[in-house]
């Protein structure tokens, strides 16, 4: 699909706003193939709306947000194409509740492929034995644990064969002792190669899968590089006083008031 | 927090102070079971049961108008399922302008709605009746496709809001999984917005479906052949002509509570079988 080693998403000078509130202030951000970036920040800080504006879930306001050779902030962009070679996993799953497991992988590559029914199901049943879920084919996706209903809505965007994976806060919703499961599917898939854009809180997965961790506070990119940098020697105040909220929750030193976000 | 507080105000004492609530739930219902009974005793006592059956099951009426009504039920269910299925067409039209991104189409379907939903439907019915054949010079060959227009048009401006209040209430989230998916919008209400959405609306369209059983009695005002007849013409035609007092009427009453109750159960069977598996 792309040439190895071209950008698979390329943005410069992304601003987006709502309303008179500016969410992104100018995002500089190449990520090449096969790369796994993971976007940590605190809550408010715009984490979610630049992974949004790489599928155009949100519209940035200027700037020029490029996948896969494409522009995708051309107003004329068949965007719908774009997103079949992009797959996204959502905070909240949102699997579609009344199709059954095996449906939920089958319905855009049948509508949107135009893959024959066998076809569909076969690449579906191949992606669901991928994240261990086999045998819930038949299943509704409320009779599943939020770790399994996570781990279909992975198998439903990987049955796009997707170049890109955007992750929105994949583990965030989920009771503690069902992340591993999730984070496991998605370090496999890291490990295959898949190009991956993950906004995260887990900082033990970012240390040990991202090749690139990216600090967003307050709209910018304060600081990037590996994970041993910015996890293990960050040099931005900012950046240590985060990754103390989130390591050590329980010893939060009162004097550091969280920056007002909303 | 302290023990010492709480101890200052003995449990035992604030317990005691009065009748306990189970108690006196008890006392509540005994009386209210003396109230019924005492109004049954005065009704039995005081109704005059010759007169009442006289005037509720009258013989001669009910052999005057039971033969008719059979098909005069089917006539009301007839025009009913047509206007049911003009409503929800014209309903779902209407509720997708209201959804528009073109103004235009909004501020059409919103006084379309504002207008059928402010004036009676007998008004619709009178209109569609003599005012639109001789206006534009057509004449309805189909008293079920005349019906069909007149009630459906009334009913469509109701069902497009229920229509839209329930396309809005399938989470964003939904939506957005479809879009990323590379699913067109068409695509995404068709397959994905849709489906949920109708088991949403299930019961407001029930009753919405109940209303227009009812309202196909303002046909009378179109004039109808005999064999036309829907069940409340019937009715009304054998009060005058068969006497009896109200048992017509009764009669009629019953067929309507005969063809309502089923669709009830109908529509609760609907739901369990359109339920998702484990879904709440």
């Amino acid at each position: 699909m792309t040439v190895t080693g071209a950008p698979v998403v390329e943005i410069t000078g992304l601003h987006k706003s709502f309303g008179a509130r500016e969410v992104l202030k100018g995002i500089e951000l190449t990520v090449s193939q096969g790369e796994v970036v993971c976007i940590i920040g605190a809550s408010g800080s715009g984490k979610s709306t630049l992974l949004r504006c790489v599928n155009l879930l949100e519209q940035p306001t200027s700037g020029v947000v490029t996948v896969l050779g494409v522009e995708v902030t051309d107003p004329d962009v068949d965007i719908d194409k774009v997103r079949t070679h992009v797959g996204m996993v959502f905070q909240q799953f949102n699997l579609f509740p009344h199709r059954s497991v095996l449906e939920n992988c089958t319905l855009a590559q049948r509508q949107v492929l135009k893959r024959s029914k066998e076809e569909a199901e076969a690449i579906a049943r191949k992606n669901l034995a991928h994240v261990g879920l086999a045998d819930r084919e038949a299943s509704m996706p409320a009779q599943l644990s939020g770790g399994q209903q996570q781990r279909v809505a992975i198998a439903r965007a990987l049955s796009m064969d997707p170049a890109l994976m955007l992750f929105d806060e994949p583990t965030s919703a989920l009771d503690p002792e069902l992340v591993g499961e999730v984070l496991t599917v998605m370090r496999e898939l890291a490990d295959e190669g898949m190009t991956m854009l993950v906004v995260t809180h887990e900082m033990a997965f970012a240390r040990e899968v991202a090749d690139r961790v990216i600090f967003l506070d307050e709209g910018v990119i304060l600081e990037q590089g590996t994970p041993e940098q910015i996890i293990g020697a960050p040099t931005q105040e900012r950046t240590r006083a985060f990754l103390r909220r989130v390591l050590d929750p329980t010893h939060v030193p009162e004097v550091e008031a969280p920056p007002a976000s909303s | 927090m302290s023990s010492e507080r709480l101890s200052a105000r003995p449990a035992l004492e604030v317990g005691r102070a009065r009748m306990s609530p189970r108690r006196r739930a008890i006392l509540s219902r005994r009386i209210q079971y003396v109230v019924i009974f005492a109004v049954l005793l005065v009704l039995a006592l005081t109704a005059d049961w010759g007169r009442l059956g006289e005037v509720f099951f009258n013989r001669e009426a009910i052999e005057y108008v039971a033969p008719k009504l059979p098909h005069a039920a089917l006539n009301t269910i007839i025009y009913t399922a047509a206007a049911f299925a003009v409503g929800i067409a014209l309903g779902l039209v209407l509720a997708l302008m209201k959804l528009s991104q073109v103004r235009f189409y909004r501020v059409v379907a919103t006084g379309y709605v504002e207008f059928f939903r402010g004036i009676p439907a007998l008004l619709v019915v009178i209109a569609f009746g003599y005012a639109i054949p001789t206006a534009f010079q057509i004449r309805f060959d189909s008293i079920i496709l005349q019906i069909a227009l007149a009630l459906g048009a009334v009913s469509a401006a109701y069902m497009a809001e229920t229509i839209r209040a329930g396309i809005q209430a399938v989470p964003k989230g939904q939506v957005e999984a479809a879009r990323s998916l590379g699913m067109s919008s068409g695509a995404t209400l068709r397959r994905v917005v849709i489906p949920q959405a109708f088991r949403i609306i299930l019961p407001p369209m029930t009753n919405e479906a109940v209303l227009l059983l009812k309202d196909t009695s303002l046909t009378f005002a179109l004039g109808l052949q005999v064999l036309d007849f829907e069940l409340t013409k019937v009715g009304r035609n054998a009060l005058s002509e068969a006497g009896g007092g109200l048992t017509s009427i009764v009669l009629v009453g019953i067929m309507y509570l005969l063809i309502t109750i089923p669709l009830s159960s109908l529509t609760r069977w609907l739901e369990r079988k359109t339920g998702y598996k484990g879904h709440v």
